[in-house]
């Protein structure tokens, strides 16, 4: 039934008798984010819309120079060995994508001529090549022109295993060929619905063919231009000091008319976020601040009388408390959480649900992310008018506790409720983190009330996100009954964000925990859905298939989302900088403009 | 005495091997990988991961890591940073003249303050001034450094408007207005900083000096006649410099070290910040190098101090 009216809604925007703007919200009533709804109409045969810039200089230059401030400095800048994302915030004030995604998660063309369609023939209607033609005239840094040659070679480059790049699932599992001088075609191996992967954002950065032909592969650390980019971004590399500075200057060749706006940019590193807040917002000697994770009071209190003030972006980057679906306190041949086991409480869905009743998103809210959150009932979240309808979330302790009691957990003499002489006790991790501490709280404080004994535990977070093998402390080891983090949603397409959860990703002694389905959720009609939505080529019905993997979810308290959490950026009052909530924020960076 | 200075080096050499294994075998046993930031990243498989574990040797045993890092060491060699792929030694060198401007100015600031401050108020305990001096010292030192780091951006930089409090390493002017930028930024810090070493100095030069000024040799210098100014500068503080010389070149090699909570809260790129933030991210070669060479200064400015001795005192004999 959802694809007939898809179908019959896209026929309406092509004709004209439905606007883009309309049929995007009513995809949202179904739970489609922004960038999806965009490509169904792509892959549908309507035009991605290209962004409307409004970018009033009329001149390249003359804007002085563009101060940020990153509390964590770049420490590299090959795009391509990014290894967070301030690495490729940095690389991405030089090196450029093919396209990049704006504020709503649309195309924006960068390097490319244009953005692919069904229309103008570039895209394949089975979703197994796309054609990208590139923009003439665009120069390196140094002189020499941009060619399909250096984006088939970037390909090459970073799908090397050898090159060992972070990028290398991008540009996995595709082959990238010339067309002519200024076109290339990528081939799938399979059918790809989202497309618009590879080439495109932080990972999409092109490299030179010139300077990086001799470090691909094993050699690539000794490559100069590790260290020296040489782009075709709107600003051309001058200095750089790991985590302190990269700094750029006007790029007078560069491909877009009137841009850059700014003379110079200084992107200087360290210190914290607190202090980022306030040399942009109270002082004023910064233009932008990265990252702002303060707490909505201080920030509140700074931008009173302030010289800035802060930026909010919807993405979907969401903070959750995950449930473990087996046994951490057995152990099954030297391997605790192990599939083998089934947990002796949160095994029961009724308990799951319970518990996700006993979490106060509302107050976690107010007390802790303010305006950098919303509430929300999805692991798998848009901005807000995109959100999933069909689920939803209540936070009532009376209502718990019932169900506890129809569970068959009675209220013992302490006040601790237990079921056949066990005891309702959970141990609850996280990651040092002064929001998520305070969440715990108040988390626990509820399960206090229906006769819940919690107990919370801490681990740095070098050690919580560590792969180390050895440490009995990682979030994938889950050595714990509910553990909570953020994922983020680092591409506007739900593939990877919800493929992790399928069974045979289960994080096991086996496969060294490096598996990332570390709930250890286990169930074939989820498997069956992420499977189908693979190899779906109509992205209609594709689509269909992740929201009813969000609702399996939501159905079986695989999580409970706390807070749909928004990007918080800091900018001085007079700086328009592009932000999206889908991209880094330098992604846009040749857009930036100071209003006098 | 040069025999003396070899003989000390020998030594030393066994001892900062012992160093250079404990700092290792620590480092390696320490929680946490490099590539932690990757791990939440569902773009990034588990295999490159694996892959840049395997590159970068981390997952060989700890004797042949330690072997390796040994043997590049004697070559000049001092690794390179898994975060950011460069060359320990340029990432040290690149810090260093930071580092050595702003903390080696607030040494010189807490010298100037502690030494005519302590030896002032030793030559009249218990008056005013000397009370004052000591209540003075003791708030200085009761105040850690990042109180008084937040309070002077407070007054100076939000309220005032006068310092900016974001050091930056390249300022946009020439001549005269950069040495007066150079300045004006590296006030802040260095205030904290030289303000709390020089409070605990001159309680340690106050004291040194009340220990000499009572002996019989000052008593008889006075008696020959000799100016106040005189039997001070020439017959008191000479000897009670001893100690003094030990406590700062034990302080020397925190010049380099840098100042870790001061260069975070004013983003002061120095060695200080580049240790704590290669902490943060298990930057093992990185750290290995910064310490190892801490280890060095120490005893290198040991040797110095115990050098001096003989120079203040030709009583002490150097064999």
């Amino acid at each position: 039934m959802l694809d007939k009216e898809l179908r019959s809604m896209i026929g309406k925007v092509k004709d004209g008798r439905m606007d883009r703007r309309a049929f995007i919200q009513r995809l949202a009533a179904v739970g489609l984010t922004a960038p999806m709804a965009n490509q169904i109409l792509a892959i549908g045969g309507v035009a991605m819309a290209q962004s409307p810039a409004a970018y009033p200089p009329t001149k390249r230059g003359g804007g002085g120079p563009l101060k940020l401030l990153w509390w964590q400095g770049p420490t590299l800048l090959n795009p391509h060995f990014a290894t967070g994302t301030k690495d490729q915030d940095g690389s991405r004030l030089f090196y450029e994508p093919l396209a990049s995604w704006d504020a709503d998660g649309n195309l924006n063309p960068i390097l490319a001529a244009e953005i692919p369609s069904i229309q103008n023939g570039s895209l394949a209607a089975d979703a197994k090549s796309v054609t990208w033609k590139i923009k003439s005239g665009v120069k390196w840094h140094d002189g020499k022109p941009l060619t399909a040659d250096d984006l088939v070679f970037t390909w090459a480059y970073a799908s090397d295993p050898a090159t060992a790049a972070v990028s290398v699932n991008t540009y996995a599992d595709m082959t990238v060929e010339k067309v002519d001088d200024l076109t290339i075609r990528i081939l799938f191996k399979n059918p790809t619905p989202f497309w618009a992967n590879a080439f495109v954002g932080a990972y999409g950065c092109v490299i030179p063919k010139h300077l990086f032909a001799d470090y691909k592969g094993g050699k690539s650390r000794e490559a100069p231009n590790n260290l020296a980019p040489v782009g075709t971004g709107p600003y051309k590399f001058v200095e750089f000091k790991p985590g302190d500075v990269v700094r750029g200057e006007l790029n007078p060749d560069y491909h877009m008319p009137n841009r850059p706006y700014f003379d110079t940019i200084e992107m200087k590193g360290g210190g914290d976020a607190v202090s980022a807040a306030r040399a942009v917002i109270q002082t004023g000697e910064y233009d932008f601040g990265w990252n702002i994770q303060v707490e909505d009071d201080v920030l509140l209190r700074l931008e009173k009388g302030g010289k800035g003030k802060t930026i909010n972006a919807v993405g979907g980057d969401i903070e959750f408390i995950a449930l473990n679906f087996t046994d951490p306190n057995t152990e099954v041949d030297g391997e605790r959480s192990s599939l083998k086991t089934k947990h002796p409480i949160l095994s029961d869905p009724a308990v799951r649900k319970a518990l996700a009743l006993l979490v106060d998103r509302e107050s976690v809210k107010k007390a802790i992310y303010g305006r950098a959150g919303r509430t929300t009932a999805n692991y798998l979240n848009g901005p807000e008018k995109f959100a999933s309808k069909n689920t939803s979330w209540e936070f009532n302790v009376e209502k718990a506790s019932k169900m506890l009691d129809d569970a068959g957990w009675k209220v013992g003499a302490d006040g601790i409720r237990e079921k056949d002489g066990k005891k309702f006790k959970l141990l609850y991790q996280t990651s040092t983190n002064g929001p998520r501490q305070k969440t715990q709280a108040i988390v626990k404080q509820a399960c206090q009330k229906a006769g819940i004994d919690v107990e919370l535990k801490s681990v740095v977070a070098s050690v919580f996100f560590s792969s180390d093998v050895a440490n009995p402390d990682t979030y994938s080891k889950f050595y714990a009954d509910i553990e909570e983090f953020q994922i983020p949603m680092t591409q506007p397409d739900p593939a990877l964000h919800m493929k992790r959860y399928i069974s045979s990703q289960v994080a096991t002694k086996e496969n060294k925990w490096q598996g990332q389905n570390f709930p250890r959720y286990v169930n074939k009609d989820y498997d069956a859905l992420i499977a189908a939505a693979e190899t779906e080529t109509d992205p209609v019905k594709r689509a269909a298939l992740y929201i009813k993997c969000n609702d399996l979810l939501w159905q079986d308290t695989v999580f409970i989302p706390v807070m749909h959490r928004l990007k918080v950026e800091a900018a001085s009052n007079t700086l328009r900088p592009a932000i999206s909530g889908w991209a880094n924020e330098t992604d846009n960076i040749q857009d930036w403009y100071r209003e006098a | 005495m040069s025999q003396y200075i070899l003989r000390r080096l020998l030594i030393a050499v066994p001892s900062l091997l012992g160093i250079s294994l404990v700092l290792f075998v620590v480092l390696a046993l320490a929680p946490g990988d490099p590539f932690s930031e990757l791990a939440t990243n569902p773009n990034v498989p588990p295999e490159v991961q694996a892959a840049l574990r395997a590159k970068f040797g981390l997952d060989d045993p700890i004797y042949l890591r330690y072997l390796h890092w040994l043997t590049a060491m004697a070559h000049g060699d001092w690794g390179f940073s898994f975060v950011s792929r460069m060359n320990v030694d340029t990432l040290i060198l690149q810090r260093l003249p930071t580092t050595l401007y702003v903390i080696g100015s607030a040494q010189i600031l807490a010298l100037c303050v502690a030494i005519p401050v302590g030896v002032y108020a030793a030559t009249r305990p218990y008056s005013v001034f000397d009370q004052i001096a000591n209540a003075l010292a003791f708030i200085g030192f009761s105040l850690p450094t990042f109180f008084t780091g937040i309070l002077f951006i407070l007054i100076f930089s939000v309220t005032l408007d006068w310092l900016p409090f974001v050091y930056s390493t390249d300022i946009k002017a020439s001549g005269f207005r950069w040495v007066l930028e150079m300045i004006r930024q590296a006030i802040m810090p260095v205030m904290v900083l030289g303000l709390f070493q020089a409070a605990s100095m001159t309680r340690f030069v106050r004291s040194a000096m009340l220990d000499v000024i009572r002996l019989d040799y000052v008593t008889t210098a006075r008696a020959k006649g000799l100016g106040q100014a005189k039997v001070i500068v020439k017959h008191v503080m000479r000897n009670a410099m001893i100690p003094v010389v030990t406590l700062i070149a034990l302080q020397m090699p925190a010049v380099f070290g840098g100042a870790i909570v001061t260069e975070q809260i004013f983003r002061i790129p120095g060695i200080g910040s580049l240790l704590i933030s290669s902490i943060l991210s298990n930057d093992t070669p990185v750290v290995m190098a910064v310490t190892f060479v801490f280890a060095c200064l120490v005893v290198l400015f040991n040797l110095i101090a115990d050098v001096l001795y003989g120079w203040l005192d030709p009583r002490i004999s150097l064999r």
